[in-house]
Parts: C-alpha cells; structure tokens; sequence
C-alpha cells in the first residue's frame, strides 16, 4: 500500500528578475514501512522536493503536480492543515542540530510546545512522553536533559532529541534531511545505527543524503536526483550495475574505489 | 555570572574618571573669566582689578589646575557641585534637583510612546514584509528621520495649539495635557529608528534554522512569531532600548527649549547663555554618568537574559 504518491511535481522560483525552474517533474511513490533514499548532490532538489511537499515554500515558488499523503492532498490543503499534518504525520529531522532549536529556550520546552500543538495532553503527560522518548534515544538523566539549554548539550545528543521528537507523535513518514553531514563520524555511526533500528522497527523513513555509502546501509530503495529530475530508481545492487545517468555513474565509481582502497588498506584482497 | 557583573563593574570606574576630567578640563577651556562672570551676573557695573582678584580668590580659582580638578571630584562625589554663579541662593545641586523631575516625565512618556508605537508596528512590518502598510511605513520612517524634532515640534505646536487650541503651546502649568506635545515630538525620531530596529531583527531572525525547525515541528505560526522571533530580536535590541533612556534624558535639550519645558535642557542652554560654568559642569558629569550606567545596567540584563552567558559555567553533556 503507498502511503505517499507524488506526481509530476514542478516547483518554480519566481525572482524579481527571472524565473528557475527548480523541479521539472518528480514522481515517486513511498509504501508503508519502506525506507526509501533519495541521493543527490547539492542544489540537484533533494530537500526542495521534501520542502514543497510538508508546505515549507513561500509564495514565491508556485508548485504543480500532486502529492498525496494517503488521501490528504498536500498541495491544495490550507496552512492550517499543512500545519496539522507537518510534525505529527510527517515528520523531520534536519541536518544541522545545533542551530535548530532556539537558544532561548530548555529542550523541555522546545520538546513540550511540539506535543501542544499537535495534542490536547496535560503538562503531566507531555512530561512523561518526553521522558519516554528521550530514554528511547538512550539519553542518559532525560530529567536532567529536559533542563538543558542546547548549548548545553552536543551535537550528536540534541540530533537525536530531534529524532525523538520526531517519532514521538508516531508519524506516517519519517523525513531524514542529510541527518550526518553536520556531526562527527563517531557521532554518525551511532545516529546511523538508530535508523537502522528504526527502519527495522517498521518506520516508514524517507533517508536525503549525498552519500551512497549512507544509503546503501539503510535503504530498500534509491532515487537519484540530479537538476530536478529523478535519473535513477530501483534498489541500491540495481543502480550500482545499471546506473544510467552520468552523475550516478560517477557516484558508483567513487564508491567502488572507496570500497577498493578500503579493502586494499585491509588485506589486499579485492 | 557575578564575575562576570563584577567585572563589567569595576570597568566603569576609570571611564567614569575619564569622564571627569574631560569634563572638567573643556569647561575650563572655555576663553572666559569666571570670576568676570559672576561679577556680571551679580550685576555690578564697574569690575575693578581688585574686585576681580577677590571674587578669584573667594570661588578658589587661583589654585593649581589639579587642586581645583581634585576639590570639585571630591565635592560631586558628595553631590555638592557648588553654588550656581547665576543664582547665588541656590546650590547647583538644588537647581538641578528641580529640574531632573520634569525632564524625567517627558523622557518616561516619551519612552513608553516609543514603545507601545513601535513594538507592534516593527512587528506587523516584519510579519507583512512588503506589503502595504510595509512600504506605508517605510515612508514614514524615512519623513521622520529626515525631519528634525525641533522642526516637528513647531508643526505640531502650529497645528494642534495654535489652530486647533486642544493642548497647551509650552510651558508645564496645564498637567499631563503640556506633557503630550513634547513627549510626541522626543518620541518621533526614535519610533522610526525602533520600527526599523525590530523589524529588520525580525526579519534576520525569520530566515534562522531555529525558525524553519519550528515550521517543521508545526507550531502555530503566532507562536514562533511571539514566542521564538520576536523574543529573540528583542534580545538583540535590549541593549539599544536600554541606551534611548540616557539618550532621551540628554536629548530632550533641544525640544524643551521648544516647548519652554523646565526641564534639564532648558537649564543648561540657560546656564550656557550665562556662563554659568558649575552648572554647565554639572549637566554634563551627570549625562555622562547616566550613559555609562545604563550601558552598565543593560549589558548586564542582557548577560542575565542569555542562557548562554547565565549557565555557561555547568557545560557537562
């Protein structure tokens, strides 16, 4: 069962001099408890393609095509609902942690008006979902973490204090925006090890990266995008040896000599 | 943190004394006998030599430029900045007694006019950028920054009490009805500069990630408007709304004088026009250290505001 189809979506920037296109016609479909990846490099539309669908553009982009969220369209729905549907249906996580939440404010806060804008629970059970998520995400003290202003905590800890939030609310999909290119490597592995797990729980996980390598870890499926078009789909052994776009291929062979140096490095062996 | 407060502290210290002493040594500057002065003022008509050299010797201006700078520090540490040459039954201190109240209300009303005006007009500017009330408001704020308050003063006292007749022209005999104009006319100057401050803060603030993890998160829009970019753009501005008080304070000089408000503007182009040096010297200690207070005063709110500065101390995670 697809939980999310997209089709031919067009996204167009108006500026005051000239008009880009930025997306020329994406279409993809995403089941129930699949986790599919979407790679590409920067500016090929990844993250606009994830933007225009949760209804984060403003009105300078205009927006064609469908996009259905079950049965919700995500194109003709109004603020109100895009709002409903953003951080309680779809949810994400962005990129860089420690510029995402405001400085002003403990994470017990910042954690507790998510849940209120979406549920009408008391200040007790907002408490203890907090503290329920934050100790799925193996966060040691949550109590304690609940007090912290973000300075006060590290990079890898607030990311996955974003993914808590994220999955707090039991989301249909799960949007992953390059959720290791801000955080050290040891930090990745770890943060990578939880989507792992997540995927293997049965989250419906929508994974943007511009690492094949990330994406081949996790994913059951694999778009590659380059300039606004979809070039390549089909499982991540499927692109490796039919890749047809020239940036894949390109993305392929790097890959393939990443792994040659690594196994080389090991043993010798290839 | 309360090094930090005390640190800030103990800076002011030999700022406070720089003030001091370019104060002191300007006034002093001035190519004028003071001793002449008070003769003139105490209106006697020949000043002898002898006179002269009397009245010098009485107001202590034959010692040596550092015993002079010394006994004055010393005398205004203790509020007593000598007897006003123009009117010789009052201390300087008394004089300005009387006049700090007034400038007080006018730079009280003034402060919350600015305020109240310009919090949520900057607000809605920022929320409907380039809308019509926007750009309505941009070209407001450009009229009344090229237009100086004396010149709105005297519009404003022209049109509404002269041709209308609804408020007092000047003067502080009729209540808080003589207050409205001058508060208005201080105010105007800096509602355009507040509007633009708030607005443009916002602005920058609205284009942060904390803002777009907020969309993401879908909280309500009011929300992250009040709640995360409004209170982070005043956080920025807290320090210039701190400074506009000793800026309305010593700003008032000009329109007091427009409207013939006994405040402390009036009192110091009236004591310039005498030579009335102690007061002159005086006014000036006192702006001087009210800037640097409130510069103290809100540096410090702003440290207590900032999480960051606050508990940076305890970084354990």
């Amino acid at each position: 069962m697809s939980i999310l189809t997209v089709k031919d979506l067009q996204v167009t920037f108006k500026g005051r001099k000239k008009t880009t296109e930025i997306l020329k016609g994406v279409s993809f479909e995403l089941q129930k408890g699949e986790c599919l990846c979407i790679v590409g490099e920067s500016g090929s539309g990844k993250t606009m393609t994830m933007k225009s669908i949760m209804g984060l553009l403003d009105t300078n982009f205009t927006i064609k095509g469908e996009a259905f969220l079950d049965d919700i369209n995500l194109l003709t729905a109004s603020k109100e609902e895009m709002r409903q549907v953003r951080g309680k249906k779809m949810t994400m996580i962005l990129q860089n942690p420690m510029v995402c939440f405001d400085k002003l404010y403990r994470i017990g806060y910042q954690m507790a008006e998510t849940f209120e804008a979406h549920t009408n629970w008391s200040k007790e059970e907002i408490y203890q979902k907090s503290i329920e998520m934050l100790k799925r995400m193996q966060l040691p003290e949550p109590d304690e973490v609940l007090k912290k202003y973000p300075h006060q905590l590290s990079g890898g800890m607030l990311q996955r204090i974003m993914i808590g939030i994220a999955l707090a609310l039991n989301p249909d999909i799960l949007i992953a925006d390059e959720p290791t290119t801000a955080i050290d490597s040891v930090t990745q592995y770890e943060i990578m090890k939880e989507f792992i797990s997540l995927k293997e729980a049965g989250v419906t996980i929508i994974f943007i990266t511009h690492d094949l390598g990330v994406a081949s870890m996790i994913s059951d499926r694999l778009i590659v995008m380059n300039k606004g078009l979809i070039v390549d789909s089909g499982t991540f052994e499927h692109i490796k040896e039919n890749a047809n776009d020239e940036y894949t291929k390109q993305l392929v062979a790097q890959k393939k000599a990443v792994v040659a140096a690594f196994k080389k490095s090991l043993g010798g062996r290839n | 943190m309360n090094k930090y407060i005390l640190k800030r502290t103990i800076a002011i210290i030999p700022l406070l004394f720089a003030i001091s002493i370019f104060t002191f040594v300007f006034i002093n500057l001035i190519p004028v006998d003071p001793a002449e002065v008070v003769l003139r003022l105490w209106n006697i008509p020949v000043a002898s030599e002898e006179l002269i050299a009397q009245t010098r010797e009485d107001l202590g201006l034959n010692d040596p430029y550092v015993v002079r700078y010394f006994n004055w520090l010393a005398d205004a540490l203790r509020f007593d900045f000598g007897v006003s040459y123009a009117t010789p039954q009052l201390t300087v201190a008394q004089k300005l007694a009387a006049a700090f109240p007034n400038t007080l209300q006018l730079a009280s009303l003034s402060f919350v006019l600015v305020i109240v005006i310009s919090l949520p007009i900057g607000f809605l500017c920022a929320v409907y950028k380039d809308s019509w009330f926007d750009k309505l408001m941009r070209a407001f704020i450009f009229l009344t920054t090229a237009m100086p308050s004396y010149w709105i003063g005297l519009v404003l006292m022209w049109v509404i009490s002269v041709k209308l007749g609804w408020l007092p022209t000047s003067g502080n005999f009729n209540g808080f009805k003589s207050l409205i104009l001058p508060s208005i006319t201080v105010a105007s100057s800096y509602i355009s500069i507040f509007i633009r401050l708030i607005r443009n803060n916002m602005i920058e603030n609205m284009t942060q990630d904390y803002v777009h993890y907020a969309n993401v998160r879908g909280l309500k829009q009011m929300n992250i408007l009040v709640k995360h970019i409004l209170k982070n753009s005043l956080h920025t501005c807290v320090v210039a709304i701190g400074m506009s008080i000793p800026q309305l304070i010593s700003g008032t000089i000009v329109v007091e004088n427009v409207f013939a408000w006994p405040g402390l503007g009036t009192l110091c182009i009236s004591s310039v026009f005498a030579r009335d040096m102690p007061v002159i010297q005086a006014y000036v200690l006192l702006v001087g250290v009210l800037f640097v207070v409130f510069n103290l005063i809100f540096d410090i709110l702003q440290g207590v505001m900032d999480p960051k500065l606050r508990v940076g101390g305890e970084k354990n995670a």
